[in-house]
């Protein structure tokens, strides 16, 4: 099958949609379908062969903080282009109500078009102002994904109409097995976080507060940050006695995440809301680390209600402590949670999303017709 | 007799000064009302043009979606009023500054007296601001004055605050006509 995949952020840029599409991508390359991924992209740097660059994205402020976007009548022409020339049996477009490439595709795309949505946005009112141009592009869609319960409730809510649960996928083997960095965990504990440090809803401030009650009471006790973000904005948040003690990696290559969730002994995703899946926690699960996360809905689900992970209320930085200092003083707590941890993510493991990716595929595929783009549009 | 006759010019005269002292103040404080409520109507003016271009079937779709999610912020900020009201600036900017916006939009029916309406409600945005926090410097030097201070002549008229946006058109580094006038490009 000849699959066209929309990204709506730019590829080399860390995040959790585009490595959903990268690995879906290559999964599908793997069960022998040909793909062709258009992304946003900076020129600087080299591209797998299966992307087609669409341009640079612009900083532009939406949904409360600077995303970099994709939008306008040239990037329509571009994606129109692309897909004019790709002759899709299936175009397969990812955050179809984000003000990127997925929502220009569908606007200049006709045909079997999928489309994936992976975040939750519990505001949808303002979205009315913009209907007349959204309506003509979201109506085209003829089948909706959505990576999660919230997400699909935003979809549903947005677009009418229901959607097919495909949770998001982990690629299992490239998580399972690392060495960790040189030092840790070491002797005295180490507690590990993972994503975006200036990003309030991924909850590094409720860690660091959880870290300021825990590492005064534990002299050995080590927190490990990697992410981007500034560095100095964090130290300064940390009470100058602990500062020492957390370690700030900032952005880090692919290898290294692996690492940081194999080197520390109890790994925290303290999110404070806006997650629709988790995948910094299904690969923490894959790499087999004991986890303490937010009670968010869906972080309970990829859980199995706390079998797989202890939940702490969200935003409870006491809570958060408590519950990582059980676990810092039980090793065999914590080898239960990371065996069931390894377990529960296969279910989210690449090869088995994809197949009811696929499936979606040739379902709308027997509609007939391929992929085409609408007539006497500029570009 | 003399002394006397002193004392009470100088009382008079002292008298006369604070009533006019307090009766500026006061002419101060009715000006910076005045230009907030034209802020006020300036920035309101602004988001529903920028609603109305959302809305408009113009714009591709992403581009409207971005605009009317930056305006509904702007107009339901509470504490983060001067935040999203910036944040609509850039969303204007990120439009407007897109490689061939205007020659994509050419002919359109509509389009030239629109694009002009935002442009003009930005600008009237940026020099609303000018004069309200012309107004505000003016209040609080005088408000500063130890005497005003001491014999509390500003009552109980609130202090007033400047109003701090990103309300330039003209992205900053790429600004090469005076940051006196907002321009759009594209």
């Amino acid at each position: 099958m000849r699959v066209g995949i929309v990204c709506p952020y730019t590829w080399d840029v860390p995040g959790g949609v585009q490595e959903h599409i990268r690995d879906l991508a290559e999964t599908l390359i793997d069960l022998g379908h040909e793909v062709s991924v258009i992304s946003p992209a900076d020129d600087d740097n080299p591209l797998p062969g299966y992307v087609v660059p669409a341009g640079r994205a612009v900083p532009v402020p939406y949904n409360g903080s600077v995303g970099r976007l994709a939008f306008g009548f040239l990037s329509a022409s571009r994606v129109r282009r692309w897909i004019r020339d790709g002759q899709f049996d299936v175009l397969h477009v990812h955050e179809p109500v984000v003000p990127s490439l997925g929502l220009l595709a569908c606007w200049v795309a006709t045909g079997p078009i999928v489309a994936t949505v992976h975040t939750a946005n519990p505001r949808s009112r303002w979205m009315h102002a913009a209907r007349p141009a959204l309506q003509s592009a979201l109506e085209k869609i003829s089948a909706r994904i959505a990576v999660s319960e919230a997400a699909r409730t935003t979809l549903v809510e947005h677009l009418g109409g229901d959607a097919v649960l495909i949770p998001n996928g982990v690629s299992v083997r490239r998580f399972e097995k690392a060495d960790s960095l040189p030092g840790w965990p070491g002797s005295g504990g180490a507690l590990g976080f993972l994503g975006r440090m200036d990003e309030s809803r991924k909850g590094l401030a409720v860690l660091l507060a959880a870290f300021g009650m825990l590492g005064a009471e534990r002299p050995g006790l080590r927190l490990l940050v990697a992410g981007p973000g500034d560095a100095a904005d964090i130290a300064a948040r940390v009470p100058a006695p602990l500062r020492g003690r957390v370690i700030l990696l900032g952005q880090v290559s692919e290898e290294d995440k692996v690492r940081v969730y194999h080197s520390v002994d109890v790994f925290c995703a303290p999110n404070t809301g806006g997650e629709s899946f988790g995948i910094v926690l299904a690969e923490a699960m894959a790499a087999g680390a004991p986890i303490v996360a937010s009670d968010l809905d869906a972080f309970r689900m990829v859980l199995r209600g706390g079998q797989a992970g202890e939940l702490f209320a969200i935003g409870d930085a006491g809570a958060l402590a408590r519950a990582a200092g059980r676990l810092l003083d039980d090793p065999d707590r914590r080898a239960a949670l990371s065996a069931a941890a390894a377990v529960a993510v296969r279910a989210y493991d690449w090869p088995v999303i994809a197949r009811d990716v696929v499936a979606v595929y040739e379902t709308v595929r027997l509609g007939g017709g391929r992929v085409g783009v609408v007539a006497g549009w500029p570009g | 007799m003399t002394s006397v006759i002193l004392i009470v010019g100088a009382a008079v005269l002292l008298g006369v000064y604070l009533s006019w002292r307090a009766g500026r103040l006061d002419r101060l404080h009715a000006r910076v009302e005045a230009a907030r409520a034209a802020l006020e109507a300036a920035l309101l003016r602004r988001i529903s043009v920028a609603l109305e271009l959302a809305s408009s079937g113009l714009l591709d779709p992403a581009t409207s979606l971005l605009l009317a999610g930056a305006a509904h912020d702007a107009r339901t900020a509470d504490e983060t009023r001067e935040l999203r009201e910036s944040d609509l600036t850039r969303a204007l900017r990120a439009a407007f500054g897109q490689p061939e916006f205007r020659a994509s939009l050419r002919g359109r029916p509509g389009a030239d007296e629109l694009l002009a309406e935002v442009e003009a409600s930005a600008h009237q945005v940026f020099l609303a601001r000018k004069f309200y926090n012309d107004a505000v410097a003016a209040t609080l030097s005088a408000r500063r004055r130890w005497l005003v201070r001491l014999l509390r002549l500003a009552g109980g008229a609130a202090r007033p605050g400047f109003f701090e946006i990103d309300d330039s058109l003209v992205a900053a580094g790429a600004d090469e006509q005076g940051t006196d006038m907002p321009h759009l490009t594209g």
